[in-house]
């Protein structure tokens, strides 16, 4: 049986030599297809064979990377399905441009352990994997639901049961005027009526969603690093942030000695800062490990802190470094303000849109300044504190998003004039949907959570 | 005695029985269709009306399937009404004031003309069982009648009791005889019963109405048919009439409370939340100046007039000052009081989607014996449960619809699956797709359905695929022509009030644009009409909503995979010991026959459907031991 085609980066990101998309279901050679082009096309191919071709983006026919496609037929694969694995040559931002292809071109992003789950689900297993599966998912479901209790507990429960309340309200008022249409007990839901609640619940569940996301880097940290040449000043800002902020230094089990972790406190924001030790051992990091590995530490962060020296030019490898995280979060801290001034500023705020921060960080001037951006940067200026309201389950921030998906849906469909029955689906989902975060309404994605979450089978 | 020899019997000929009957002897069955009293076939003993909302489009299902209700309606009533028009084609709905004495004179004519079919009068006092097998029904005189299947289609008559005021006594619907041998016997046999309660309002003269302080309700003046055959249209109609409890009125309910059973404190069984008696509502909204009554005639031939909205138990002398009370009825002169109706009914998870019971073997039920309220309802489990009773009996696979397919299938899924602690209304919101399941494409669902289950005749199914197939010719050739934004083009728009063309269109996309309708596509492309008028509705609807057909197929189909996986009837349960243990107890009573249905289950939930998958999946399923 083959299902709706998923898609995935299947190696670990940034590590190996090479980096594989796969995609697995009904269409997977199809949708592959379309981005491929080769001596022959993927339907021409033999299966279980590997071809060597391009990736191209169909729509400005632009050529994305050189790989080799692997094609496997059903039902000799992992899954049973059809199977298409694309390799590249790692670059976490080709591999994952050929991800969000394949998305785009009708592939749904695979949820972690779908592949396997599919396996499993078409008969891939024998009898005493099965018992020992079927006690997995007890155990873990009870396990998971006390946890998920733990959790939901509280306010976030009570506010989505609030915002469940609100659509139902409305739910009910179109339901009473389409089952009773001649009662004049109930007002008629009109389209507006409905417009202005949904819009309501759209608010609030983007509040949650940006809470959420604030939520998690209070509960992991902000993975940060701090970049730039030898001796700017990089060891003196992370003494400094670790002496100010009385960091905790963990060494993370099982990790080698240059990416040793550590994590400090500015202004209530958690940083986890990467890559420490190379900095600690010598303030040349990117000589030591070179400017690929630099790179790829760059792309890991989810804060980039860019240190210059207010007493050097702007020197190309930094331009290059500089260019290459243009999307990313990056603070540019110029250093060493004490010092005579070689760095042209202008060209460099001409060049970037990144905050700059001005320090002296051996006279302790200017770091307040940089803690204030921080903030600014993930929470707008606001930080929430540590008890507020917000999700930190990965499955209740996609039903979440999914929930806000569908009421965008129903919104839209109101501005359309489309019927409010018809409209009123997409609130039903929403509805449903914000049920399940709380375990109110149940229905198959909940199984599919349980195979993601946990790695059932072979 | 000799006995006689069915190959179906049917017990009980309201709108369940009639379909069930009809159903099994148009297959060729020889079919007994016994009624306590043969003057009373297809009687409606509450509300002369047919349809409404999600019950209309059950209506154009069994019209779809080869059933009657839909004819008979067309042939008889006094007025018929599209309602919810201001709203999506999902869920509009047909609905029809019926002549009560014109349709049961209908309906028993029908009966009459079928071959296949023995009508008589009689009471089934006893069902004759072996093995857990039904083999024929003995009644109140001793007269045996052995058949290779039984459908009981008994109603509100099993231990019928009427409650009016503090009395009580025992009594079928309209004081007719109550079914208590039977009643009886189902109990014996080790059946899990509920007691529900119904009510119905007075009636009152016509002639004692003044209509001057009411407003008018007429019919539509276009023609309306519930039959997708119905050619010949009634134009000559009746009008209802609106008015208001007053103040007074209720105060009258209130001074009288301690009368009415529900606060006296007698036990009653569990009565509809839809459908509140009048005493319910003004207790419960007590906040309400007025509650709405809608007069409606019982017919063309009668005075009669059903008064809607009140129904009640309270005293006979109780409702005829509530009717003074009322403007309009200031000397309404009362023909029936109203009253409520408690009855026997089978908790239905006892039953398999076919209808048929669990515990007793070609024993079928359908109807308000299975915890369902309406006419409709019961027609529509009244087809199914004739078509399977015949399917089982000719060895032709069971007739099961999904909740996909039709209303149907959603009332009889939620019947079987979930049960029902209170009479049970079909509701649009109760069907997850309803935006498939239309009025206006009943036919385009069922009709191959009700052709393979040979209720279908050639003739009519020749004519259904020409529609069919005139429907899906015309998209395909709307989807191939351009048309070009010139002067022709641009006027017809700027008439329906549209923006006009920037570049060429195809005809159906230009078609999806709200203000634009089929005749105007026509008009541009400087072309007759070819089509019926339910042809190109049906073109329309299609384009236009598409977006979300599409969308709801999509959930429909991740359904349809699970209906896949299909469960053994006879697994055991007990050997899945990762099972929660109320999710064991569902699944042991209800007997899903797919995880789709299993999902459905309140208390199953998703970790004990991903067991039961990985258990399945694994291939050495474990049964129980007959």
């Amino acid at each position: 049986m083959q299902l709706e085609t998923i898609s995935s980066i299947s190696t670990p990101v940034g590590e190996g030599a090479i980096a594989i998309v796969r995609l697995s279901g009904i269409d997977a050679l199809e949708i592959a297809g379309k981005l491929y082009r080769g001596k022959k096309t993927l339907d021409e191919v033999d299966t279980h064979t590997i071809n060597y071709g391009h990736i191209i983006d169909p729509d400005t026919d632009e050529v994305v990377e050189e790989v080799m496609a692997a094609v496997m037929r059903a039902p000799k694969t992992y899954t049973r399905e059809d199977i298409v694995e694309i390799n590249c040559h790692g670059g976490i931002n080709t591999i994952n441009r050929i991800l969000q292809l394949t998305l785009k071109h009708g592939a749904r992003m695979a949820e972690p352990g779908e592949f396997t789950k599919r396996a499993f689900l078409n008969g891939r297993i024998d009898l005493s994997q099965a018992e020992g599966v079927m006690d997995f998912i007890r155990s873990k479901t009870d396990e998971a639901s006390k946890v998920a209790s733990g959790q939901m507990q509280g306010r976030l429960k009570v506010y989505i049961e609030s915002l469940r309340q609100s659509i139902l309200n409305i739910l009910a008022q179109v339901e009473v005027n389409i089952d009773y249409p001649e009662y004049d007990d109930v007002e008629e839901a009109t389209t507006e009526l409905l417009l202005e609640e949904a819009e309501k619940v759209k608010t609030e569940i983007e509040k949650l969603l940006k809470s959420s996301r604030q939520g998690r880097i209070m509960r992991e940290g902000l993975s940060t690093v701090i970049v730039g040449k030898p001796n700017v000043g990089k060891s003196s800002l992370l003494n400094y942030l670790i002496q100010d902020n009385k960091a905790i230094v963990t060494e993370v089990a099982g990790t080698t000695r240059d990416i040793l972790e550590e994590y400090v406190n500015v202004n209530g924001i958690p940083l986890k800062l990467v890559d420490t030790a190379g900095i600690r051992d010598t303030d040349d990091i990117v000589e030591k490990i070179g400017v690929e590995r630099s790179r790829q530490a760059l792309t890991e962060a989810e804060l980039i802190l860019y240190v210059l020296s207010n007493n050097e030019p702007l020197t190309s490898e930094d331009m290059e470094l500089l260019d290459s995280v243009r999307d990313e979060n990056v603070i540019v801290i110029i250093n060493k303000l004490d010092l005579d001034s070689e760095l042209d500023v202008a060209e460099l705020e001409n060049r970037y849109d990144f905050p700059i921060v001005k320090t002296s960080i051996t006279e302790g001037k200017g770091v307040d300044d940089l803690e204030d951006r921080i903030a600014e940067l993930f929470f707008g200026g606001q930080v929430s504190s540590a008890d507020s309201t917000y999700l930190s389950n990965n499955r209740h921030i996609s039903l979440l998003e999914q929930s806000n998906s569908a009421i965008s849906d129903a919104i839209e469909s109101a501005h359309m004039d489309v019927p409010i029955d018809i409209v009123q689906i997409d609130l039903v989902k929403t509805w449903e949907l914000l049920g399940e975060v709380i375990g109110e309404d149940v229905s198959e994605q909940l199984i599919d959570q349980l195979f993601s979450q946990f790695c059932l089978g072979k | 005695m000799n006995a006689q020899n069915y190959d179906v019997v049917v017990i009980g000929a309201g709108h369940a029985g009639v379909e069930a009957g009809l159903a099994a002897s148009r297959k060729g069955l020889k079919t007994l269709m016994l009624t306590i009293n043969l003057d009373n076939i297809a009687f409606m003993p509450c509300n002369p009306s047919v349809g409404g909302p999600a019950k209309g489009i059950v209506v154009r299902e069994v019209d779809a399937l080869g059933g009657e209700m839909a004819k008979v309606t067309d042939k008889t009533h006094i007025q018929m009404r599209m309602l919810n028009t201001g709203k999506g084609p999902a869920v509009r709905a047909l609905r029809a004031q019926s002549d009560k004495v014109l349709y049961q004179q209908e309906m028993k004519s029908i009966l009459e003309q079928e071959e296949n079919l023995d009508i008589l009068q009689g009471m089934v006092d006893e069902l004759i069982i072996e093995d857990n097998e039904v083999k024929g029904v003995k009644t109140n005189i001793g007269v045996v009648y052995n058949a290779k299947s039984v459908i009981i289609t008994t109603g509100t008559f099993l231990r019928g009791e009427i409650v009016l005021g503090p009395l009580k006594y025992s009594s079928g619907p309209n004081h007719q005889m109550p079914s208590i041998a039977l009643a009886d016997q189902i109990r014996d046999l080790g059946f899990d019963i509920v007691r529900f309660k119904t009510g119905t309002p007075p009636r009152v003269n016509s002639d004692s109405i003044d209509y001057s302080k009411t407003e008018i309700q007429p019919g539509d003046d276009v023609p309306r048919a519930f039959s997708y055959e119905t050619t010949d249209f009634i134009m000559d109609q009746l009008p209802c009439w609106l008015t208001y409890t007053s103040n007074h009125t209720h105060e009258i309910i209130n001074e009288n409370l301690h009368l009415s059973p529900m606060y006296s404190g007698m036990k009653m069984g569990t009565g509809p939340r839809y459908c509140p008696s009048i005493e319910d509502k003004i207790v419960r909204f007590n906040d309400k100046p007025r509650h709405q009554i809608f007069l409606e005639p019982e017919g063309r031939g009668t005075k009669e007039v059903y008064v809607q909205g009140l129904s009640t138990s309270l005293p006979e002398d109780v409702q005829r000052e509530m009717l003074s009370s009322i403007p309009g009825l200031e000397n309404a002169r009362m023909m029936r009081a109203g009253y409520a109706i408690e009855y026997d009914a089978l908790d239905p998870t006892q039953l398999w989607p076919t209808l048929e019971t669990k515990k007793i073997e070609n024993l079928f039920t359908a109807g308000q014996i299975n915890g369902t309220s309406g006419y409709e309802e019961a027609a529509g489990q009244g087809i199914v449960a004739g078509i399977n009773a015949a399917n089982k009996i000719l060895g032709m696979e069971p007739l099961i619809l999904s909740r996909a397919d039709a209303y149907i299938g959603v009332l009889i899924d939620d019947l079987i699956t979930k049960g029902t602690n209170e009479p049970y209304r079909l509701l649009t919101s109760r069907a997850e797709h309803r935006l498939l399941l239309r009025h206006d494409n009943a036919d385009m669902r069922l009709t191959d359905i009700g052709y393979e289950n040979g209720l279908i005749s050639e003739e009519r199914y020749d004519r259904f695929n020409r529609k069919r197939d005139n429907v899906n010719v015309e998209i395909d050739r709307l989807s191939k022509i351009r048309i070009k934004p010139n002067e022709h083009t641009q006027s017809v728009i700027k008439e329906r009030g549209g923006t006009p063309l920037k570049d060429g269109i195809l005809a159906l996309d230009l078609l999806r644009r709200p203000e634009m309708d089929y005749m105007s596509i026509l008009e541009i492309l400087d072309e007759e009409v070819q089509l019926s008028k339910l042809e190109y509705e049906q073109i329309e609807i299609q384009t236009k909503y598409d977006g979300y057909i599409k969308k709801s197929l999509i959930q429909v189909d991740k359904m349809r995979r699970m209906e896949k996986k299909k469960i053994p009837e006879d697994i055991d349960y007990d050997a899945i010991h990762s099972l929660a243990t109320e999710a064991r107890d569902k699944l042991k009573k209800v007997k899903p026959l797919d995880i789709a249905q299993a999902s459905r289950i309140s208390g199953v939930n998703p970790a004990d459907i991903s067991i039961l998958l990985v258990y399945i999946e694994q291939g050495n399923v474990k049964r129980v031991e007959a």
